[in-house]
Parts: structure tokens; C-alpha cells; sequence
């Protein structure tokens, strides 16, 4: 199912299949493994609502939800 | 033969901890990117000419924040002989990503693969001859922390500098974008010689659309023409646009590498231990709650039980001393102006601060376990929803914690944010967080005015820096830093034990900053501060120090503290003598009060303060601008003394306006 990063509820896990916006911010978002055909799961939600916590390549990466919801993801059923 | 290496890799790799071994100094590490933010040289132990340069952490070789250009700058334009690129082998996707790019540098490489006790512990194992034959570059592993595989590793970088091994190995493009990138390769071989740039590196950089590489190459237009013709090739076959295919391509690769080279177990002991720490750290209901009372509970510690406990265990000890040379010098006979310069002068004013160093040394041992755990970012993650009310973002927060340590570090961990704003409003916020040069200030005057309600006010005082700090930035957002909050991309690091080494380190180090400031800064400004109010204008010792000139002058500034409610001269003497430390107006106090050791300067203080004035006077002290070594920080990470003046008078404004407040406020009330 098609969707953007920041509707994945927490704990299910997305495959990216484009990452929008523009800029430093964006190539900061690649550079981080945010790319193309990368799974991600959903950590956690902060505790006021915002940011978001990542887990991707083996690592922890937290994002605002604004930006999650530039990154388009393909939802994986468990 | 000399040789200079820079350690590159990504924040939190583990850098200056391999300098630190290398090197035998003591950098501050921590368990946060974003510790390093200058770029610091040293000389390697046992091989003389080799340099080994420490710099900050960068992800890619696009900076995205102010001191990851200072690494891509020393990279790039000081050219050094070889790298040691340092990576994280529990992170090792990720941080690979950076090596690709550092082997487009052309500079002989090695890859120093950290945290190997870590990989280990948890039963998965790298394959370090195939990453070898698959980079095309020495590979050595290590565990920086443990000094295990360093020596190793420093012959081999050794070795390979001076044998001139570059990376060989760069075919890790394929398809469209190696045809681009090697035909742009061929159209600017010229050009990229002439603007000293590795050729590999500026057709990577073409292809990515990396501007200021772009305008450096001083490309002409029909050249121009092509690589757009190029590109728009490349990203319509791939359907994708330049940035991503870029980057796609890199992680596809190391993707394949490490399907080959690493054997992962099961999700690691030690990342399930940091996912469980977690689940309560930043737990939904539980986070803020657990945030305040570790602060809370750290305060606690710090001034009521051991810091104010042996402190004044501490000051008995200086007191004592103090009697002895007082009797000893008494005996001698010596002459009475001298005697009284080191009695009433250096021995009130340089012992008077000193039984501080417990509670300050305490409040450092908590800090450093913030730094050191892995918390830190956390308390990043659950706050930037708060901070970006006033403005800013969750890293914010780093700097503002720092600061209650010391303004000087706090100031300069401003630079890994990644705007310019939200730079600025941090750098005039953080001195507002109560460092803990004003602990003793705090300690004297609970003492003396609120004897049992220590704790509470200190922490009160803790709180009301920090309301202060949240309001003016609700201002400052308002009017002079309009603008839309900057995203906030941070990496969560593991939780770690932190080692006893590194803490005792940063207590260390403290206490001799403190030490050296007491015997210099303090020493010098209690004789000159003892002469002032010894002698008259017309150089005669005074009997009563109202007529001294240092009352002449302070005199002159008291008025404007009348309406807070302090309008002696001496309370505006210590003020200004606070400039040059905070913790010299405990010593100010002690000098002009004629006590003659710590104890006795508690009930004098009463000469010139009630309650009331007291906290008013706390008030200020808290809040107006902070002293010269933080003013320099300030100084340079603004840019330029105007910008600095502008901070610190708006500081000593809103502190006047804040004292006034409670001052006029609580006369109303009691
Ligand atoms: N387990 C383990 N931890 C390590 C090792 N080397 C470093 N660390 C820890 O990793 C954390 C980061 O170390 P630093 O040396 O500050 O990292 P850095 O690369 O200089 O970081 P920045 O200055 O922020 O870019 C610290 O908590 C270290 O104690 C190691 O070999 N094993
Ligand atoms: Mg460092």
C-alpha cells in the first residue's frame, strides 16, 4: 500500500520509494540512507507527537513528521 | 620524513577518542554527534614528524552545518597526506557512504573499522580481508576506546602515506550513472587540474548538481551544455533525478559489500539493551517526568548531599590554613599593608572560592554521564517539539545543557546547528542556563539568607534561568529572528556505559580550569580589588573603606541598582568584578566585608542585603552577561564585537528588567 512515512504507525516498516522535497535538507535525508528501496520501521513517535524515531541500516535516525511526509514508502504487510 | 594524517568519519564514530590514543591528549569525547567542532593537530607518540589531525564528524562531503565545512575544507584545500577515515563497524552501511566518497579524493586512504570489542560482544563478524578487496584499501581493525589494533593501525597509516597507495578501486558505479560520470570525467579533466580539484571528485560532484564545486570549475558554456545534456540523459533513463541516483548508487553498493563481508546474528544484545533503555527513556507519558527529575535529582545531589558537604569540609581546611599564616605572620612582625594584602586580600579572595570546587566538580561528574550515555540526544528528541515553539529545534537543546556546565563549550557547540538563526538565538540563550562558575554565589547567599531552604532556592534560580531563556526566545521568534523553524535530522546513538576514564577526565580537566582561573584571574583581581579599597584617591591607607576609591567608584554605578533593591557599593563592585569570573564576587564579597575565611563572610553579607534584596541580587547575577572568556566565545561565534555588545547589553537588560520584577514584586507582596 502506498503512503507517505509519516502515516506508518509505530513499529510497521515501509520500503521508500521516492524521497521528495528540495535542498540541503533533502541531500541531507540521502545522505543519511534515505533512498530509493530502503526499508525503514517506525521506532517510535516523541513524546509530544513530533519528531519521529527511524530505524534503518542498522541504525537510529529521527525526523520531523513534516519531512516524513515528503518520503513516499510502499507499507509491508507483516 | 613528515606526515600529516586527518581522521575522517561520521559524527560519533569514535575519532577523538583514536586521536586522544594516538596522541596521548585528553580532547572531549562524548555519546552525541557534535562533540568535536574545531579541527585540533597533534603529534603521534613514538613516531616523530607524523601529525594527526582531528576533526569534526561529517556524513557526506556536502557540509550541511558550519563545522562540517571546516572538515571538507581541510580535506579538500590543505590536501593532507593521507586519511585515516574512521567508521563505525556496529554502523557500517551507513558509514561507508562516506568512505566512497573520500576514495574519490585521490589522497592515500585507510580505514580504521572502530568498535570492533562492540561487533564482537554481539557475535557478528566482518570479513575484513574480502572489505579489503572489495575497497581496494587497507582495512585495520580497532576499538579505539580499548586501544586495541591503534598500533597497529598507526604503522599501516604510516606505511601507506608513504608508499603513496591510493585508492585504487572506483568502479563502483555502474550502468548510467558510471557513463555519466566518466563522461564528464573526460570534459573537464583541464579544468579540474586547474582549479586543484581530484577529477573523480568534481565529475561526482558535477553529476550530483553540488554547485559551489561547480562554479569553482569555472566551466564555459557550450561545456556546460553537454553535462546538462548528460544528466538530463542519465536521469530520464533512470527515472529518477541526479541527487538520488547519486546516492542510490552508493548505498547499492556498499549494500552488495556488506551482503559478502558482514555476518550478522540476530538484532545485537547491546541495540535490544539500548531499544529496551529507550522504551522508558522517551516513553510516551513517562519521558518529560523522567527528564526533569533526572535534573532535578542531579541538582539535589549536587547541593544537598555531597557537593555543599564537602565543600564545606573543604573550606574548614582553608580556614585553618588561613589562622596559621595569619598567627605566623603576626609573629614575624611583618608590615601591616603587606600583612593585610594576603590575609584580607588573596587569602579571603582566592580561599574563599576554592571550597567551592566539590560542588562544582560533582555537578561536572552528572553532566558527564548525560554526555556520555546516549542521553543527550534523547533529551534532543523529546524536546525539539518544545523548542521549536520559541523557534528553534531539538539540537538546541545540546548547547543549552552544555551550559550549565560552562558558557565557553556551550557557546562553541553551536555549530553543528545547521542554521544561521537558530545559531544566534542559541548563542544569546544558552548564558541564561546558570553555569556552574555561579554555584559558590548561590551557595554563599543561601547560606546567609535562606539557611533552610538551600536546595529549593538554588533550583528555584535553575528554573527561573530557564523561564527566562523560554521567554525571551518567544520575543526574540516575534521580532528580530523571524523565520520558519530549520528541519531537525539527528542520529539517536546507542546507549553506553560511560567509562570512568572519560569522566574523570572532564572532572579533571574542570578542576584545573578552576584552579588555574583562581590562581590567576581571581588572584590578580583580589590584589587589585584589596589596593582599590585600601588606599583613597590620594593613595593613604583608609581605616573605613567607605572612603577607599574603589567606594568613589562603585559609588557612581549603585544608583542604578537602587530600584532593585540593592544600592550599596559594594554589591556593585562584586558585579562588576563578576565580569572577569563569575565566581570572583564570592571573593569580592569576602575582600570588601573584611572576612577573613569563607565562613565568616555568610553572616556579613547580611551588612547589606535582606532576603528579598538578596534573591533580587541572585537574580542579576543569574541572568546579566556573562564573563570575558564567554563574552570572547560569543565574540567570535557571532562574528564581530558589535554583535556581541548587542547580546550582552540585551543580556544585562533583561536581567535588570527581571530583578526589578521580583524585587518590586515581592516588596508588594510581603
Ligand atoms: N564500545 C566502544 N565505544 C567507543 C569506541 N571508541 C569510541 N567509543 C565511544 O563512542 C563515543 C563517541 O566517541 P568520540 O571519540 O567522541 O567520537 P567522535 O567521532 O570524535 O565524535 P564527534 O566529535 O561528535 O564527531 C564515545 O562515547 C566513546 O566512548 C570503541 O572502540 N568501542
Ligand atoms: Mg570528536
Amino acid at each position: 500500500m502506498k503512503t507517505t512515512l509519516d502515516k506508518l504507525k509505530m513499529g510497521s516498516k515501509g520500503i521508500i520509494s521516492n524521497v521528495g522535497g528540495e535542498g540541503a535538507l533533502r541531500r541531507r535525508l540521502l545522505d543519511m540512507g534515505l533512498t530509493p528501496n530502503t526499508t525503514v520501521m517506525v521506532r517510535k513517535v516523541a513524546p509530544l507527537g513530533d519528531p519521529i524515531e527511524l530505524h534503518l541500516r542498522n541504525y537510529e535516525l529521527t525526523i520531523r513528521q513534516e519531512d516524513a511526509g515528503k518520503i513516499e514508502v510502499t507499507e509491508v504487510a507483516e | 620524513m613528515n606526515i600529516t594524517f586527518a581522521l575522517i568519519g561520521n559524527p560519533n564514530s569514535g575519532k577523538t577518542t583514536l586521536f586522544n590514543q594516538m596522541t596521548g591528549s585528553n580532547q572531549r569525547v562524548g555519546n552525541f554527534p557534535g562533540v568535536t567542532v574545531e579541527k585540533k593537530d597533534g603529534p603521534v607518540r613514538g613516531h616523530k614528524g607524523v601529525t594527526v589531525v582531528d576533526l569534526p564528524g561529517i556524513y557526506s562531503l556536502s557540509p550541511y552545518t558550519a563545522e562540517e565545512v571546516v572538515t571538507r575544507d581541510f580535506l579538500i584545500y590543505e590536501k593532507p597526506d593521507a586519511i585515516i577515515n574512521i567508521i563505525d563497524a556496529t554502523n557500517i552501511e551507513r558509514n561507508l557512504y562516506l568512505t566512497l566518497q573520500l576514495m574519490e579524493l585521490n589522497v592515500p586512504m585507510i580505514l580504521a573499522l572502530n568498535m570492533m570489542d562492540e561487533i564482537h560482544s554481539s557475535g557478528e563478524s566482518i570479513d575484513i580481508q574480502k572489505l579489503e578487496e572489495q575497497l581496494g584499501i587497507p582495512v585495520v581493525p580497532i576499538s579505539a576506546s580499548k586501544n586495541d589494533g591503534v598500533d597497529e593501525l598507526t604503522h599501516r597509516a604510516i606505511k601507506c602515506a608513504e608508499h603513496k597507495t591510493k585508492p585504487k578501486n572506483l568502479d563502483f558505479c555502474c550502468g548510467h550513472v558510471h557513463n555519466a560520470i566518466h563522461s564528464i570525467a573526460h570534459l573537464i579533466t583541464e579544468e579540474a587540474k586547474a582549479a586543484g580539484l581530484p577529477l573523480r571528485f568534481a565529475a561526482a560532484k558535477i553529476v550530483e548538481g553540488d554547485q559551489p564545486v561547480i562554479d569553482r570549475l569555472k566551466l564555459m558554456e557550450p561545456e556546460l551544455d553537454i553535462i546538462q545534456h548528460i544528466v538530463d540523459d542519465m536521469e530520464s533513463h533512470l527515472n529518477t533525478d541526479r541527487e538520488a541516483a547519486i546516492a542510490d548508487m552508493r548505498y547499492a553498493f556498499i549494500e552488495s559489500i556488506c551482503k559478502e563481508c558482514v555476518k550478522k546474528s540476530a538484532p545485537s544484545r547491546e541495540h535490544l539493551r539500548s531499544v529496551q533503555i529507550d522504551n522508558v527513556m522517551t516513553h510516551k507519558y513517562f519521558a518529560i517526568p523522567i527528564f526533569l527529575g533526572i535534573m532535578l535529582f542531579v541538582f539535589w545531589l549536587t547541593f544537598g548531599i555531597f557537593g555543599s558537604g564537602l565543600s564545606d569540609l573543604l573550606s574548614l581546611g582553608i580556614d585553618s590554613i588561613t589562622q596559621a599564616v595569619d598567627h605566623a605572620l603576626s609573629q614575624v612582625n611583618i608590615n601591616p599593608a603587606l600583612h593585610s594584602l594576603i590575609i584580607n586580600g588573596v587569602f579571603a579572595g582566592v580561599g574563599s572560592v576554592l571550597s567551592f570546587i566539590p560542588i562544582i566538580l560533582v555537578l561536572f561528574f552528572f553532566l558527564s554521564l548525560l554526555e556520555d550515555s546516549g542521553y543527550m540526544a534523547r533529551v534532543a528528541f523529546v524536546m525539539d517539539k518544545l523548542l521549536r515553539k520559541i523557534g528553534l529545534s531539538g539540537r538546541s537543546f545540546i548547547p543549552m545543557l552544555i551550559g550549565f556546565g560552562c558558557s565557553v563549550p556551550a557557546i562553541m557547540a553551536t555549530r553543528t546547528l545547521p542554521s544561521e538563526r537558530d545559531r544566534k538565538m542559541t548563542i544569546i540563550l544558552t548564558p541564561f542556563m546558570s553555569c556552574s562558575a555561579k554555584l559558590p554565589i548561590y551557595a554563599v547567599f543561601t547560606a546567609a539568607f535562606f539557611p533552610n531552604h538551600g536546595p529549593l532556592v538554588m533550583i528555584s534560580l535553575y528554573l527561573l534561568g530557564i523561564l527566562v531563556g523560554i521567554l525571551v526566545g518567544l520575543l526574540l521568534k516575534k521580532t528580530v529572528f523571524e523565520g520558519s523553524p530549520v528541519p531537525f535530522v539527528m542520529e539517536l546513538p546507542p546507549y553506553r556505559l560511560p567509562s570512568a576514564k572519560s569522566v574523570t577526565l572532564k572532572m579533571w580537566e574542570r578542576a584545573v580550569d578552576f584552579l588555574k582561573r583562581a590562581f590567576t584571574v581571581i588572584f590578580i583581581a583580589t590584589i587589585i580589588i584589596w589596593a582599590l579599597q585600601s588606599f583613597d584617591f590620594g593613595f593613604n591607607m583608609v581605616s573605613d573603606t567607605g572612603d577607599s576609591m574603589l567606594a568613589g567608584a562603585g559609588k557612581l554605578v549603585a544608583p542604578i541598582f537602587a530600584p532593585l533593591g540593592f544600592s550599596d557599593w559594594r554589591a556593585a563592585t562584586a558585579l562588576v568584578t563578576g565580569l572577569t569570573a563569575k565566581e570572583a564576587m564570592v571573593s569580592t564579597f569576602a575582600i570588601l566585608l573584611g572576612a577573613s575565611d569563607t565562613a565568616s563572610v555568610t553572616p556579613l553579607l547580611s551588612q547589606l542585603f535582606v532576603p528579598l534584596s538578596a534573591f533580587s541580587f541572585l537574580t542579576f547575577s543569574l541572568l546579566y552577561m556573562p564573563c570575558v572568556a564567554a563574552m570572547a566565545a560569543v565574540r567570535r561565534e557571532l562574528g564581530g564585537w558589535k554583535n556581541a555588545i548587542l547580546a550582552m547589553s540585551f543580556q544585562t537588560f533583561v536581567a535588570w528588567i527581571a530583578a526589578f520584577l521580583v524585587y518590586q514584586i515581592g516588596s508588594f507582596i510581603f
